[in-house]
């Protein structure tokens, strides 16, 4: 027990301090890297909280994919090494803001130790969604049964957000592709990385995807580690970003929510109701719905980090 | 103390630090980040009340569980668009930074 504590301060007193870092260090790339390992670090305090389905999106998506999306910033805006603009917050608001954000800090933390007791809890609900489906992994159950029109909705935010990114880039170049993520010439060490992962890459993103009916994992996750495996091509150059004109790649894209859309709408037709899955069917179903989630994540990623188009869509 | 008052209480601490790094960094690609650290600080929070629900045979509540799954997505969505506006955003003036005296110096100069 006290090796456990001992574990649980040293990694908190470690994750604290890293987010320090990120958030104080002086240069770009190094508050980046920083990031990276703060993600990782936070994935096994969530291991801890017996939560590993959160550890695995946190490590894949909140740390991975996160800071590839800034460090390719960083290097498309070439000011990783360059100095960073002075402080413009002087002492009086830069204590201001300490003031404000240790305020903060203090009653949440505050908030957190005087929860009430017993604690209240969801999971008698959830539980029950869980044998109705005959799912293993409760929170695959309430993702896709019990909370089901939140992930649908959620889907829906994921291409909004691509659409998005794609209208921020200059009119001309609407329909052309996305400039290239890797240099023009990558290291041949790379090139070799990226041709031996990907194939053992996309093999463990689809194992994630298919048992986490009954263990942690799931299309979050399973597809998160296929984008991975796509950015990682685009990095060593082996494939560039499609256009973003392509039917097929849109197609993809909209395959998971749409999907999702038609089975929720098919449910009063089957004798329930709006997203209701047909009684006998539900676990299949629900494994059909997420393997066009797990299309739709994979492909979305990848893309809001290869951000607007910026070649012209004719060659 | 158990786990989850410890990691409440990190949790709470990277909100704090999130905050004042959002507030306080002049640099756009900064701001995300420190964003993104108050995020999964609030993210944490959610663990710590899912941990402590635990009940129905389950180690952890998964209400907030998932919520917190679709979150970190979505979140992720969000730096995507931010991080989209400051590329182009440096497109068009050159500059990636809210420091309104470099403003004002960079348009002083494009009209020169």
């Amino acid at each position: 027990m006290t090796f456990y504590r001992a574990l649980d301060l040293s990694l908190a007193l470690l994750v604290v301090g890293i987010a320090a870092w990120t958030v104080l260090s002086r240069d770009l790339f190094g508050a980046v890297v920083g990031y990276v390992a703060y993600g990782l670090l936070l994935a096994i305090v969530w291991v801890r909280l017996l939560a590993p389905d959160v550890a695995l999106t946190e490590a894949a998506i909140g740390g991975g994919a996160t800071g590839v999306l800034i460090i390719a910033a960083g290097s498309r805006l070439r000011s990783m090494q360059t100095s960073e603009p002075g402080d413009t917050a002087n002492g009086i608001q830069k204590a201001l803001a300490a003031a404000l954000s240790a305020l903060v800090a203090i009653a949440l933390a505050a908030v957190m130790l005087l929860l009430p007791e017993p604690a209240p809890t969801l999971a008698p609900q959830a539980a029950g969604g869980l044998e109705a489906a005959g799912l293993g992994n409760p929170v695959t159950a309430t993702l896709m049964v019990y909370r089901g029109f939140d992930t649908m909705l959620e889907k829906a935010v994921l291409v909004l957000a691509v659409v998005g990114v794609w209208s921020i880039g200059p009119d001309r170049f609407w329909g052309g592709a996305p400039a290239p993520l890797g240099r023009t010439r990558p290291k041949r060490a790379l090139v070799f990385l990226a041709q031996m992962i990907a194939p053992l890459g996309v093999l463990i993103g689809l194992h994630i995807f298919w048992v986490s009916a009954d263990e942690p994992g799931g299309a979050f996750q399973g597809g998160a580690i296929l984008a991975a495996m796509w950015i990682i091509v685009m990095i060593a150059r082996l494939a560039d970003p499609p256009r973003v004109g392509s039917r097929a790649l849109r197609l993809a894209l909209v395959s998971g929510p749409a999907v999702f859309v038609i089975v929720a709408l098919l449910g009063p037709f089957l004798g329930g109701s709006f997203l209701s899955y047909p009684p006998g069917f539900v676990k299949p179903v629900i494994l059909f719905v997420e393997a066009f989630m797990l299309l739709s994540i994979a492909a979305a990623i990848p893309l809001l980090i290869a951000g607007p188009p910026l070649r012209s869509p004719r060659p | 103390m158990s786990v989850s008052s410890i990691a409440g209480i990190a949790g709470a601490m990277l909100v704090g630090l999130g905050l004042y790094g959002f507030i306080v960094s002049p640099q756009l690609l900064r701001k995300v980040l420190a964003f993104s650290v108050l995020g999964s600080g609030v993210f944490l929070l959610f663990g710590v009340v899912a941990r402590r629900g635990a009940g129905a045979g389950f180690h952890a509540d998964p209400v907030p569980q998932a919520l917190v799954i679709t979150g970190i997505v979505v979140a992720f969505a969000a730096s995507a668009i931010a991080v989209a506006l400051i590329l182009r955003l440096y497109a068009e003036t050159g500059g990636v930074t809210l420091d309104p005296d470099a403003w004002s110096k960079d348009r002083g100069q494009s009209q020169e």
